[in-house]
């Protein structure tokens, strides 16, 4: 019997994709954003408000991850914003190779910040670098305080957490300290948003950083 | 669009099943196309995996796919052989190196955050195994 030593990344592909994704972005001081969470998080209505808050000031386009259906990328390009669907067809992440794609559709000297709306699934898409800058995780109280100990492998991908849907808090048996302190726990390094999409509280320091952010990334000082 | 999932063949289903391990079996099966020539594919044996208890890879499913994949192909009976990882921090405070299966990266001994998770998240293929004789 002969053995082959490979000793590789299994994803080492996708990895190659992604930072050539990176270096085209950076290229061009782009600010990226890959949006995780289960589905029904708020992912795209947090999207909505943020256009709605800083899309006079920044320039931004989205790209939509979604198994099936153009209706996020309808709803979003209502604000004027580039808007690119990618269909997974089944498939439960984005991977590099569809983002490279649809890359090439976007006028990228046009854009400050990219925003990349994956999938909703809180476990595949953690594997699969895109070429963002930062990976962020939506979760709304609604989902319950435990779910960071569930699903620890996108919260340690992640570098920020948007805790979503704050207005229902009082209705609900969720504890949002302990849903902080739950996700801290998992990834102390996370920069935490408490926020409500809908009645807009707490979007304030959600779009001061991403407004921030891209001035930094515009400016090219490190991120 | 949907009526029309079910009339796929099997392997198109499979690819458009909610599981990312079907595309990580995929993955490691072009690794292994890759350095093994494909008159001798038939020859693989067992592949080995590292794969961390945090890298949110399913064992048992990684399994599943990668035989639904290599059915019928050269690749049919070659197995996958996951050695897991367990998952660990290392304390840049105390040093302190610690483990447990819940993924938590604050330190054990001191509590401190300035952590680094030195293993647990790895998804690698280590190495394959040819059999020098294939059985007719």
């Amino acid at each position: 019997m002969k053995v082959i030593t490979i000793e590789r990344k299994v994803l080492e592909k996708n990895d190659a994709l992604a930072r050539k994704n990176r270096d085209l972005l950076l290229g061009h001081k782009i600010f990226t954003i890959n949006l995780v969470s289960s589905p029904g998080s708020g992912k795209t209505t947090l999207i909505e408000r943020t256009l709605e808050k800083i899309r006079d000031s920044v320039h931004i386009a989205v790209i939509e991850g979604d198994v099936q259906t153009d209706l996020d990328a309808r709803r979003v390009s209502a604000y004027g914003v580039p808007t690119i669907q990618l269909l997974t067809n089944g498939g439960c992440h984005l991977e590099a190779s569809l983002v490279s794609d649809a890359l090439a559709e976007i006028d990228l000297d046009d854009v400050e910040l990219l925003i990349i709306e994956n999938v909703g699934n809180l476990v595949c898409p953690a594997n699969y670098d895109l070429g963002e800058n930062e990976k962020v995780v939506v979760l709304s109280v609604t989902e319950g305080d435990d779910k960071p100990l569930k699903y620890p492998a996108m919260f340690h991908q992640a570098s920020a957490l948007v805790v979503n849907k704050i207005d229902l808090v009082p209705y609900l048996q969720c504890n949002m300290d302990a849903l902080v302190r739950n996700a801290l726990a998992i990834n102390p390094r996370l920069r935490v948003f408490r926020l409500s999409s809908t009645t807009g509280r707490g979007i304030e320091a959600w779009t001061s950083w991403l407004t921030a952010t891209v001035d930094r990334c515009r400016k090219e000082i490190p991120v | 669009m949907r009526s029309t999932t079910w009339a796929l063949d099997a392997d198109d289903r499979l690819t458009a099943s909610n599981m990312h391990e079907i595309s990580i079996a995929q993955n490691v099966i072009d690794h292994v196309s890759r350095v093994v020539p494909p008159s001798d594919l038939v020859r693989v044996g067992r592949i080995r995996l590292r794969v961390g208890i945090m890298s949110g890879v399913v064992a048992h499913s990684l399994d599943f796919c990668f035989g639904a994949l290599t059915h019928g192909t050269p690749l049919e009976g070659a197995t996958l052989d996951i050695e897991e990882r367990p998952f660990i921090v290392r304390c840049r405070t105390c040093k302190a190196r610690s483990t447990n299966e819940l993924g938590v990266a604050v330190c054990e001994e001191c509590g401190s955050t300035d952590t680094q998770i030195e293993s647990g998240t790895e998804l690698d293929i280590v190495h394959l195994e040819l059999s020098r004789q294939v059985s007719p």
